[in-house]
């Protein structure tokens, strides 16, 4: 930016723009307290006369005169009336001078637009000072408060009405236990009938028999909601009664038992979640590992590829997130198989019964691919998005929410499971596998193309490396490390599950899924997970085959 | 003599052994020549060969698991970075006050996290004695536990690779908590003096190098000497077929322990030698690409063979100094090549390729 002076000279007052402004700013104010100390006709037009009434008493200067306004409107019977209520008291309910109507302001990109607040009519774009507040005081904050609560707890929706009681909840009052006992003989609703429930219970917490509020508390015993807490806590610590102290400091216990248990619900979910990510990562490895006997280290960027073809779909269609997510899951599978059967055809198959020379030849090829999407697409992660349906939280009661992004996983581990265990127990290929696994003379006996049967098992274990890829975009960073800090578990979870069996594996990295989120709380993250590999390592010691160890007489050859 | 009879019929051993020695002669000399000498060392380089020499042992102490024993292990970084440990201790306990924040007698990094004392393990690092004691004792009691639950239970193969990965895994991890009293992330640098002597004189380093060269040599002929011995013999049976050894009555397990804990003795001296040459240890040291990597130089200059990880160590870590300086984003690839092409084309290595001439030959 650039200063420059003043292009002309002081020359008189009357040639000041700034002087002229402020004579204008007087005007107006002029101007304005004129109109508002006069009576005021109809500055608000909607074309509803019972609201046009109540508003023009909300613009009288009168704070009295206002409240009687704030009365009228609620008492209007506008459907509504609820939200006009709630955008007073919040402030964002506004209105225009020009032409009278009651307006939001809505922010967009090209500037605030007024939407009609009673019949969602867009009015285009005005400068954000055009919009007029309704100004209140206290008081009427309090009055406008209860009214919109009263009118949405007789709104037809069950959610409103449900978020009306649980906004009561934080302050009850004695009184309200004879309000909410009509309003609950009405209910249909459950939940707003178990809300409405804790709000009458803690009004009675407050009352001043202490057999009723001894009742109170048997009727609250088992609430989670923090409200009910709070009031328990409150009687079991200050009541002035003894009894009551004692009942409620018991039904406190349970509640808080209550707590811990869904607290280790929540625990069970976290390691299931974390659990399938490692079943996802490690159940291609048990195929080639436990079909072919092939340790293959390069499973890990296989998984990463998955990953990066995730993003280069999203890539392609940065529009339709949910979309791409979707194609990448097969277009992972395609990419992660076809390099897997290039390395079976190109490397592994020559080093079959040389099982720590395909590890050491597997590992020079991760160390290939890593090096590759550094140096093809960048060092540094890629940022990958994560699509609509995936993100937010499923709220079961006040104390329990799972996060879908968690849910889906595991959800869609099972179906990867589900899949695989289908392809292997009932289709030819799957029998293939099986044949070649156990005795692999004997199947080639018996007409099995041993070598295909190798390429395409290595492509399948791979293919489903690339949709674990899929998966883990959405969980973790996604950059060319991605696959090394997942094969060392990886290979725990094979390990420990026992080679050749897809049941250890589910079971082994479910197990180890939770083990892990059992121990973090107290001992944290990585001591946990020190803890699991130590666990691990003299696991082996006593079942060195694993949980579910392959049992015949070809395993010891 | 004693080591004429070990190294009778080691042809590329006894070249090693005289190289090594014409090396120890001729690298103090030529570092004590005038600098536009063009046979003038550097004492860069000089700390640089020390740092393939310590690990050239480190690939000796591999190959004798691996090439004689028949255990493929992916851990062995953790027994050389335990050793480095236990050297860098007793290092960080001779900066005394000289440290950042002048504490006598905790390092700079326990002052900087609040400690108040001393921790226990940490007693008794301040003199040498002790701690090259531990160098040997602390990988040679991890690597006896570690063995005895893994060899007693029969864990073989692959399954057996992959627990020794594990472990270093398990280790780095800890190693990284601060809470455990090894500075954490950043681990033990910022080393002032060893035994007295200034660590940046070029005396120091030229008696570093030495010292390496010198373990390498005793390092080569203890295994050597063991390979050749009865232990050896079985050992090298054990490789081949396990059951038939044990159903004759050895004591497999024994002999894999007593060998695997010797192993790790000798990585730990490697690790307690890079060290102060390197001027810190971290744990990144115990990551698992760093055991790998161990093993690559191994099957690189030639499995079974003792003098063949000596020549893979210093020559892939030579291109592993020239490449990185050169072309950084090409050493993976090499390095990556290298695993796929060594494994599928040079099963021997390089020494395998000489031998193969040799036996072609007589």
């Amino acid at each position: 930016m650039q200063a420059r002076g003043t292009g002309a000279p002081y020359t008189g007052a009357t040639s000041n723009p700034k002087e002229d402004l402020t004579m204008l700013r007087f005007l107006v104010t002029l101007l304005l307290l004129c109109l508002a100390s006069a009576p005021i006709a109809a500055e608000i037009e909607t074309g509803d006369a019972a609201i046009d009434a109540a508003f023009a008493q909300l613009l009288d200067r009168n704070f009295d005169v206002k409240a009687q306004g704030v009365a009228a409107l609620a008492a209007s019977g506008h459907p509504k009336t609820g939200e006009l209520l709630r955008g007073i008291l919040e402030s964002e309910l506004r209105y225009l001078k020009e032409n009278g109507r009651l307006v939001w302001m809505q922010k967009r990109d090209d500037g605030e637009h007024a939407i009609d607040a009673l019949s969602g009519e867009d009015y285009g774009t005005y400068s954000s000072r055009k919009f007029k507040k309704f100004p209140i005081n206290n008081a009427m904050r309090g009055q406008l408060r209860a009214l919109a609560a009263e009118l949405e707890l007789h709104d037809a929706d069950p959610t409103v009405r449900l978020r009306a009681v649980n906004a009561m909840l934080d302050n009850v009052e004695p009184e309200h236990a004879a309000l909410f006992s009509g309003l609950l003989e009405k209910e249909q609703d459950a939940a707003v009938r178990e809300a409405m429930s804790s709000v009458i219970a803690l009004a009675r917490l407050s009352a001043t028999d202490p057999a009723e509020r001894r009742k109170a508390i048997d009727d609250v015993s088992g609430s989670l909601e923090p409200a009910v807490r709070n009031g328990l806590t409150r009687l079991a610590n200050s009541d002035p009664d003894k009894l009551v102290r004692a009942e409620a400091a018991a039904s406190l216990r349970k509640i808080e038992d209550k707590v811990r248990l869904y607290g280790h619900v929540e625990t069970l979910f976290f390691g299931l979640s974390a659990g399938s990510v490692l079943v996802l990562a490690a159940i291609g490895l048990a195929i080639t590992f436990g079909v072919m006997g092939v340790i293959n280290m390069a499973h890990g960027e296989l998984i990463m590829l998955g990953a990066y073809t995730t993003y280069l779909m999203q890539q392609l269609m940065p529009d339709m997130i949910g979309l791409s997510i979707v194609l990448s899951i097969p277009a992972a599978f395609i990419v992660s198989g076809l390099v897997g059967i290039a390395i079976e055809r190109g490397i592994i198959r020559f080093l079959y019964g040389r099982p720590l020379e395909t590890l050491l030849a597997t590992f020079g090829v991760s160390l290939v691919l890593q090096q590759l999407v550094r140096t093809a697409i960048s060092p540094q992660n890629v940022p990958v998005s994560n699509p609509e349906f995936l993100s937010g939280l499923w709220q079961i009661n006040s104390v329990l929410a799972l996060t879908y992004n968690r849910l889906y996983i595991f959800i869609f581990c099972l179906l990867v499971f589900a899949g695989l265990f289908f392809v292997l127990k009932h289709t030819r290929l799957g029998l293939q596998v099986r044949a070649v696994s156990q005795n692999r003379s004997m199947a080639r006996a018996m007409g099995v193309r041993s070598a295909r049967v190798d390429a395409l098992t290595f492509g399948l274990g791979s293919g489903i490396a690339g949709i674990a890829g899929v998966a883990l975009s959405q969980l973790t960073n996604v950059g060319p490390n991605l696959g090394q800090s997942y094969i060392v578990d990886s290979f725990m979870v094979v390990v420990f599950g026992g080679v050749g069996n897809l049941w250890g594996t589910l079971i082994g990295g479910l197990g180890l899924g939770i083990a892990n989120k059992i121990m973090e709380p107290w001992a944290g993250a990585v001591l946990a997970k020190i803890l699991v590999l130590v666990f691990i390592i003299l696991f082996i010691q006593k079942r060195p085959r694993g949980l579910f160890p392959q049992k015949g007489r070809a395993v010891e050859g | 003599m004693f080591v004429f009879k070990i190294l009778k019929g080691d042809r590329g051993g006894q070249l090693f052994l005289l190289v090594l020695l014409a090396v120890m002669v001729a690298v103090p000399v030529m570092n004590s020549l005038p600098a536009d000498n063009p046979l003038y060392l550097s004492t860069y380089t000089v700390t640089l060969l020390g740092k393939y020499l310590t690990y050239a042992l480190l690939a000796v102490a591999v190959d004798l698991v691996w090439g004689y024993l028949g255990i493929l292990s992916l851990g062995h970084a953790a027994f050389f970075a335990l050793g480095g440990y236990a050297m860098g201790m007793y290092l960080m306990r001779q900066i005394g006050e000289r440290g950042v924040y002048g504490n006598p007698v905790l390092p700079d990094f326990m002052v900087f996290l609040n400690w108040q004392e001393l921790p226990w393990f940490w007693l008794g690092f301040d003199q040498f004695w002790f701690a090259a004691l531990m160098v040997f004792v602390v990988p040679g009691v991890l690597a006896f536990v570690f063995g005895w639950l893994a060899f007693r239970s029969r864990v073989t193969g692959v399954y057996l690779s992959i627990i020794t990965q594990a472990l270093t895994y398990a280790l780095m991890l800890a190693f990284f908590r601060n809470e455990m009293g090894f500075g954490g992330n950043n681990g033990l640098t910022d080393f002032k003096d060893i035994l007295g002597y200034s660590l940046q004189a070029d005396s120091t380093r030229i008696a570093l190098f030495l010292a390496s060269a010198a373990a390498l040599g005793l390092g080569y002929l203890a295994c050597r000497g063991l390979v050749k011995s009865r232990l050896g013999r079985v050992a090298v049976a054990i490789r081949d077929t396990e059951d038939r050894t044990r159903f004759i009555g050895y004591k497999v397990e024994h002999v894999k322990l007593a060998i695997f804990t010797f192993s790790a003795m000798l990585a730990g001296v490697a690790g307690a030698l890079y060290v102060p040459q390197v001027g810190i240890i971290n744990p990144g040291e115990f990551a698992p690409l760093n055991s790998i990597e161990v093993v690559i130089w191994v099957a690189m200059g030639g499995r079974a063979t003792l003098y063949g990880a000596v020549l893979g160590a210093i020559g892939v870590n030579y291109a592993k100094t020239w490449f990185t300086a050169a072309f950084p984003e090409v050493w993976l690839f090499a390095l990556g090549g290298l695993f796929v092409l060594v494994t599928l084309l040079l099963p021997r290595g390089i020494a395998g390729l000489w031998r193969r001439k040799e036996e072609s030959a007589s």
